[in-house]
């Protein structure tokens, strides 16, 4: 399909951002059509979470200016139509006694409205997103009661509730075994694909999820990259060192040894920043 | 044994205001405990005290005070105390818990003072401190009976609010729910059960009973609602209890509704050691 033809689900123009007088995020051009499935990668600290932040309207940027499907997030009041999944999501209190059913119908309550309750139909809803992401079976278990993979697809189911036409997790896998993962990615992709979700999925995980998403970003700072998975992959060892490059000179004693391991490189990086 | 609570016209108020007390302070609880609230349960009912203290205080000059309840006044201490503390919170916007501590230990400040002001007042205070079984009178039942559905009906109204705010604040805001004004509304339900319960259970030991149903609850509770279930079922067992044994055996009720609580939480735990939280 011709990405120009396709209306945008979000168009960021000209966006800086800077916690007092540290830059985080430098003149960010960035335009994402609706049903895309966008990895937005970058190494911890790049401003990953700060841009989402900026997109969700929980920060005002210092400049330039934030559109969600075509309007400007100051005024943007369609909130349901976008569902958030954080990264803090399965660092909640685990011991927080609310069941599977519980947790996915807060999904609704945005769209139910002060003073109302989930009718019958709304609770048909929940089950729905519940059987989506493949929970059924647990669904009036506490959350707590469950593995780091199952609590996301719960906050998954959650974020699915709403029918959201834009769907945008924070590093949904961070905590979430390998195999997990694999499954979890799965399923976004046939969100994707059946239902028409834009989805952006933000990580630093590069590896893991190129084989899923249908377009790339990457973030330091300014935007390095942002185009097709397949011109990513053509341009990957260039992005790499335009990213990574300033904490792979740092540590060269890594960079000596594993002179031909690109990518393993970047991973020793990254234990080592964490 | 009970039967003497419906032979005396302020026993039996005791007795339903005991009942309302035991289903409000475990509800209210519920959200306190999950919203890690517990603390701050507990610098509002003894700023509850300083305002009865200044009630009474007034009311050693002024008769109209001394004929009025000093729990309203000791009411709007506490509201007030819930808005300084938010207030103060946000002045300290990296150490937000010093906001309780502040508020908590300049309300006892004042109410020392008060109460030294005023020669100290002997076995009125006592009673506020540690709870009475014949506190109640028929116009503070009436208007127990009012504040009880009055608050129970804006629980309900805001449950679901409440509960997304509960669990995951960050979530809830994004979706669009006035963080800042529910939880000002909380706060000021808070108050008002920290009111109506302290007469009977007392200042010292009011934010027990909003705490320990629920420590009890969530050892047996499956989801949230149960919560509520559980917690009201510990809240009024030990609140009718409590007010029984309090009565025949000459105690503070305080203290015999709280350790009746201990007992339910002791024996909670007991039996399901196998569940860790």
């Amino acid at each position: 399909m011709n990405e120009q033809s396709r209306p945008l689900a979000i168009d960021i123009d000209q966006l800086s951002f800077a916690y007092q007088n540290q830059n985080v995020l430098e003149d960010i051009n960035m335009k994402v059509p609706q049903g895309s499935f966008l990895g937005l990668v970058g190494p911890n600290g790049s401003g990953k979470s700060t841009l989402i932040k900026c997109l969700l309207g929980l920060l005002t940027p210092n400049q330039g200016t934030v559109k969600l499907f075509g309007v400007n997030v100051k005024k943007f009041d369609r909130w349901n139509d976008i569902g958030f999944v954080s990264q803090k999501a399965n660092s909640f209190n685990s011991g927080f006694p609310a069941t599977v059913f519980e947790v996915v119908s807060m999904g609704l309550y945005g769209k139910v409205g002060l003073f109302r309750f989930l009718n019958r139909k709304h609770k048909q809803k929940v089950r729905e997103a519940i059987a989506q992401v493949g929970m059924e079976d647990f669904i009036n278990e506490n959350i707590g009661q469950l593995s780091g993979g199952q609590q996301q697809r719960v906050f998954i189911a959650r974020a699915l509730v709403s029918d959201p036409s834009l769907l945008i997790l924070d590093e949904p896998t961070v905590g979430v075994d390998a195999k997990s993962v694999t499954n979890f990615y799965t399923m976004l992709k046939k969100l994707n694909d059946e239902k028409g979700i834009t989805l952006i999925l933000v990580t630093h995980d590069i590896g893991a999820m190129s084989e899923y998403v249908t377009d790339v970003a990457c973030l330091n700072k300014c935007l390095h990259f942002h185009g097709n998975k397949h011109s990513f992959e053509e341009n990957k060892e260039e992005m790499m060192t335009a990213m990574y490059g300033h904490e792979v000179n740092l540590l060269e004693h890594n960079h000596d040894h594993d002179h031909h391991h690109h990518h393993h490189d970047h991973d020793d990086v990254r234990r080592d920043e964490t | 044994m009970i039967e003497v609570f419906f032979q005396y016209d302020f026993l039996r108020y005791s007795l339903y205001t005991g009942l309302m007390i035991g289903f409000l302070a475990p509800v209210v609880g519920v959200f306190i405990v999950v919203r890690r609230l517990s603390m701050m349960a507990d610098a509002l009912s003894h700023i509850t005290l300083t305002g009865i203290a200044f009630s009474l205080l007034l009311g050693r000059y002024y008769p109209f005070f001394a004929g009025l309840n000093p729990v309203y006044m000791g009411m709007v201490f506490s509201i007030s105390g819930a808005l300084l503390i938010e207030k103060l919170r946000h002045m300290y916007q990296y150490y937000k818990e010093l906001a309780i501590p502040i508020i908590l230990s300049g309300a006892i400040g004042v109410g020392v003072l008060f109460i030294s002001l005023a020669d100290g007042f002997n076995n009125d205070l006592f009673n506020y401190l540690f709870g009475s079984v014949v506190a109640i009178s028929e116009t503070d039942f009436h208007v127990v009976i009012v504040l009880t559905f009055l608050v129970s009906l804006v629980l309900l109204l805001f449950y679901k609010e409440l509960f997304f705010l509960s669990f995951d604040e960050e979530q809830a805001v994004i979706s669009g729910l006035p963080k800042r004004s529910l939880h000002f509304i909380f706060m000021i339900l808070v108050a008002l059960v920290i009111g109506i319960s302290m007469q009977i259970v007392g200042i010292l030991l009011v934010s027990a009973l909003m705490t320990l149903p629920v420590a009890s609850a969530m050892r047996w509770a499956r989801g949230f609602k149960q919560m509520f279930l559980y917690a009201v079922l510990f809240g009024e067992v030990s609140v009718i209890t409590g007010l029984i044994s309090a009565f025949h055996l000459d105690l503070a009720p305080g203290g015999t509704i709280v350790m009746t609580n201990i007992a339910l939480l002791i024996g909670s735990i007991a039996l399901t050691r196998k569940r860790s939280l």
